[in-house]
């Protein structure tokens, strides 16, 4: 009850006149950031920092502004995934995957209204998980030590199987691929460059946000080049947006999915360092093995669209419980949320709940102001968003390598890493026309380094000593989820590919990824 | 005669001194900026942001400071771009700290040495802590060093740097002072940042913990961590009066992770001299020293000449250390 008087101290903290036109600004812009390709949360809300610090905010209104930015990105990233098959930022990934097949057959207004449903759901649930589970936090953060951490993201990667290929081998080369490009960089475990070449840009690593844009959107610029003498001009890949509300028998068939998932989602976003990608990634994978029995995730089931909105939008709320709880940010976005708090002397940590109660529960009430101003600019407003994006290829796909350029130039401000992209642009088309995937690359280079650095940590930790990666039961338990995830599909793989061989009939090779 | 020279030599003093005082005060940057090494929040961008603000609020600099992000190669794209592209801007300064000397005494921006640029004055310095959890057995550094010289298998020591960077080399800096020869047995465990080391210090998956002041404040402060030594000269002010420095345990180790200025190597002595005398001054004011205080910023005051030697001997001094954990040939 303590918890829901401070709640309602908190709404009157952000009911202001003030801080209601920030949450709405801040919602706009953000899903405006979202969906456009290439500029994830991360960066919406890098570029929004300077705008609070100019207009000379205080804390809790800066942080209104730049949490409302955080969420409406979230929200944002799925209208690209849906029209364009481009994610709009990294966890809308595995929106592309059911969203774009949706649109394709004439039902796009209908997966983006229910994606803002299961986006509201995820984000509303995990707002609640935050009041409740931040303050118990740091007892469940414990139990993950290096060897616990490694179990999860072998989990993660033996689950991908299931997820985005038609061919286990190539998923499989895919993901190795990525955990591949993740070791370029200095080696953090002794200090040591690898595969640099003596590159001075290479020392970080490659930024997983120029490989994004550059295998997906890039991409695609180079595979429209290459047919546009065909299709191009012809208005065959036109979309329409069909009917925008879903209809209430949708929606139904929906709930559960979009319950579940919510609560995988925001353990997703609460785990240190995996955050949203991890919360859609997983949400996706343990729905269709959960639901999908006819086999239709991928061909553009609407569950294939609700699970992994509901699942990143509540990895989002749940990503800043550790930010809040523990100053140890979930996700690439809270990382830089967590500066801002830094640079306006919030100090967050255990202590911050007690000595500003008003910060911290100010934000939490900005949150759900911001939710629901999300759920109603994205129903209605969905035509105006959309409209930026539906404009034929032969017009948005310059738009879409100028974008790329500009946002990629714009965030380093470094011309090498237009080189870096425009290869990755390369290795996508030539990955998309041997039918690899796409979506383990990026997750491998995403998640990759934490898995190494885990592995290296467990190990040096125990001398040496491999058994300890099987110390716990938490690590065992992760270590047999795993182990059944990767071998399920091998012991029901005729029945698998069967289906699959159906799935490859209907829909063409580019929508796999 | 003797009387003639002085008094000529005291005229010339006298000059050079308003010469210098009239160009230092003359010399105002047209479009002052700071490039900050590294992505928007952390230590670098908040060192350009905050000095920025706090010049023209204390009205050093008239114009608003610009802060440009150029992140990468730990900080040496930035360090490369400021040596070849811009080596004679009078209006760029740049964020520097422990790190950035750290890096370049171990050749991690290749090519580049401390002295293609010019370094201009320390805003302050985060002195370096070594932790235990709570409830950890050991109480002070030599018995948690002990432990390490005589079984280097029991103690993981967590950081938030690479095996190399700053706090692997806090540890090894004290462990060296006392007395452990073969620094190399020191198990040092590198995690993303120091929150990440603290919580799997209290998760119990490592013994010890070796940061920064301001990154275990706030463990100190809701009683999860136990500081048993604090790498500083003296004793620090305010809340970590109470911890004991290594020093005064008999363990001769101190790190500092200074925050400051460097300029491009070609910028004009005038320009330089009027940085250096910006910074001096804002460090001087009371605006300055509630920002240190709120921002876990212990006093360190070197400014011009001398944290130049500054920066040199720890350079020095780093080497020395990387070269026998075998980081460096």
């Amino acid at each position: 009850m303590e918890t829901l008087s401070s709640l309602a101290d908190g709404f009157a903290i952000a009911l202001t006149f003030q801080n209601i036109l920030l949450a709405l600004l801040g919602c706009f812009l953000g899903t405006l950031m979202g969906a456009l390709p290439g500029l994830g949360p991360s960066n919406g809300v890098a570029i929004l920092i300077p705008l609070a610090f100019t207009l000379g905010l205080g804390a809790t209104p800066s942080l209104i502004l730049l949490t409302s930015v955080y969420y409406g990105a979230m929200y944002g990233g799925r209208i690209s995934s849906i029209l364009l098959n481009i994610p709009g930022d990294e966890p809308a990934m595995m929106t592309c995957l059911d969203g774009y097949p949706m649109a394709q057959k004439g039902r796009a207004g209908e997966a983006l209204s229910l994606s803002g449903v299961a986006s509201f759901v995820g984000a509303f649930f995990a707002t609640w998980g935050l009041i409740f589970l931040a303050p118990q936090l740091v007892k469940i953060a414990l139990l993950f030590g290096p060897a616990e951490y490694f179990a999860l993201f072998t989990l993660a990667f033996a689950t991908l199987g299931g997820v985005a290929s038609s061919n286990q081998a190539k998923t499989a080369f895919a993901a190795a691929l990525g955990i591949g490009l993740a070791t370029v960089g200095v080696d953090t475990q002794t200090g040591v460059p690898r595969f640099t070449f003596g590159e001075v840009h290479l020392y970080d690593g490659i930024d997983f946000l120029v490989a994004i844009v550059g295998l997906f959107a890039l991409s695609e610029v180079f595979i429209f080049l290459e047919h546009r003498h065909g299709e191009a001009d012809a208005s065959k890949k036109k979309v329409t947006i069909g009917r925008l509300m879903p209809s209430y028998a949708l929606l139904k068939s929906c709930t559960p999915t979009m319950l579940r998932t919510s609560f995988l989602g925001f353990i997703a976003g609460v785990l240190p360092g995996a955050g949203a990608s991890l919360g859609s990634f997983i949400s996706y994978t343990m729905e269709k093995k959960l639901v999908d029995k006819e086999g239709t995730f991928g061909t553009g089931d609407p569950r294939g669209v609700a699970a992994p909105e509901a699942g990143n939008n509540a990895a989002a709320g749940g990503a800043l419980v550790p930010m809040l709880a523990l100053g140890v940010p979930g996700s690439g976005t809270t990382a830089v949320l967590l500066a801002v708090l830094l640079a306006l002397n919030i100090t967050p940590g255990p202590l911050l709940f007690t000595q500003q109660p008003d910060v911290v529960w100010g934000l939490i009430a900005a949150l759900f102001i911001a939710n629901f101003m999300l759920l109603a600019m994205n129903i209605p407003m969905i035509g105006l968003f959309t409209r930026v994006l539906l404009v034929p290829p032969r017009i948005l796909m310059p738009i879409v390598a100028m974008v790329s350029f500009v946002g990629i130039y714009g965030i380093s401000g470094s011309s090498f890493d237009l080189l870096v992209m425009i290869g990755f642009g390369v290795m996508g088309w030539i990955l998309r026309k041997l039918d690899v995937p796409l979506v383990p690359i990026i997750l491998g280079t995403l998640l990759g380094n934490s898995m190494e650095n885990n592995l290296r940590r467990a190990i040096t930790i125990d001398n040496g000593n491999w058994w300890t990666l099987v110390d716990s039961p938490l690590s065992i338990t992760l270590w047999s989820l795993a182990i059944i995830g990767f071998v399920l599909p091998i012991i029901f793989g005729k029945v698998l590919k069967a289906r699959m061989k159906h799935m490859a009939k209907d829909e063409e090779g580019a929508t796999i990824d | 005669m003797a009387f003639k020279s002085t008094r000529l030599l005291l005229a010339a003093a006298f000059l050079g001194a308003s010469a210098f005082g009239v160009s230092a005060a003359d010399f105002k940057p047209e479009n002052p900026e700071c490039i900050a090494p590294a992505n928007p929040g952390g230590g670098w961008d908040f060192t350009c942001r905050q000095v920025g603000k706090s010049l023209q609020d204390a009205k050093l600099l008239d114009k608003t400071m610009q802060v440009v992000n150029l992140a990468g190669g730990g900080g040496g794209v930035a360090f490369a771009e400021v040596v070849n592209k811009r080596g004679g801007d009078n209006d760029l300064i740049v964020a520097a700290s422990a790190a950035t000397a750290t890096r370049l005494a171990q050749g991690a921006y290749p090519g580049n040495t401390m002295d293609q640029v010019r370094w201009i004055a320390t805003i302050g310095a985060d002195y370096g802590v070594i932790a235990v959890a709570a409830d950890s057995p050991v109480n002070t550094l030599p018995e948690l060093l002990e432990q390490i010289k005589s079984d280097p298998t029991s103690v993981s020591v967590a950081g938030g740097s690479a095996v190399g960077g700053w706090d692997h080399l806090k540890v090894l800096i004290a462990a060296n002072a006392f007395g452990i020869d073969d620094v190399r047995s020191v198990k040092y465990i590198a995690f993303d940042g120091g929150g990440e080391a603290v919580t799997q210090l209290l998760a119990g998956s490592v013994q010890a913990f070796t940061g920064d002041v301001s990154e275990a404040k706030g463990f100190v402060d809701s009683g999860d961590i136990k500081v048993i030594a604090v790498l500083s000269p003296d004793r620090l002010p305010g809340d970590f009066a109470d911890f004991p420095t290594a020093v005064e345990q008999g363990v001769d180790a101190i790190g500092a992770n200074w925050r400051g200025f460097y300029a491009p190597g070609d910028m004009s002595d005038d320009a330089y001299n009027a940085w250096v005398s910006k910074i001096a001054d804002l460090y001087a004011t009371d605006a300055w020293k509630g920002v240190m205080a709120a921002n876990g910023l212990a006093p360190l005051d070197l400014q011009g000449e001398e944290f130049e030697q500054f920066v040199s001997g720890s350079v020095n001094q780093i080497q020395t250390i990387s070269k026998e954990i075998g980081i460096i040939k």
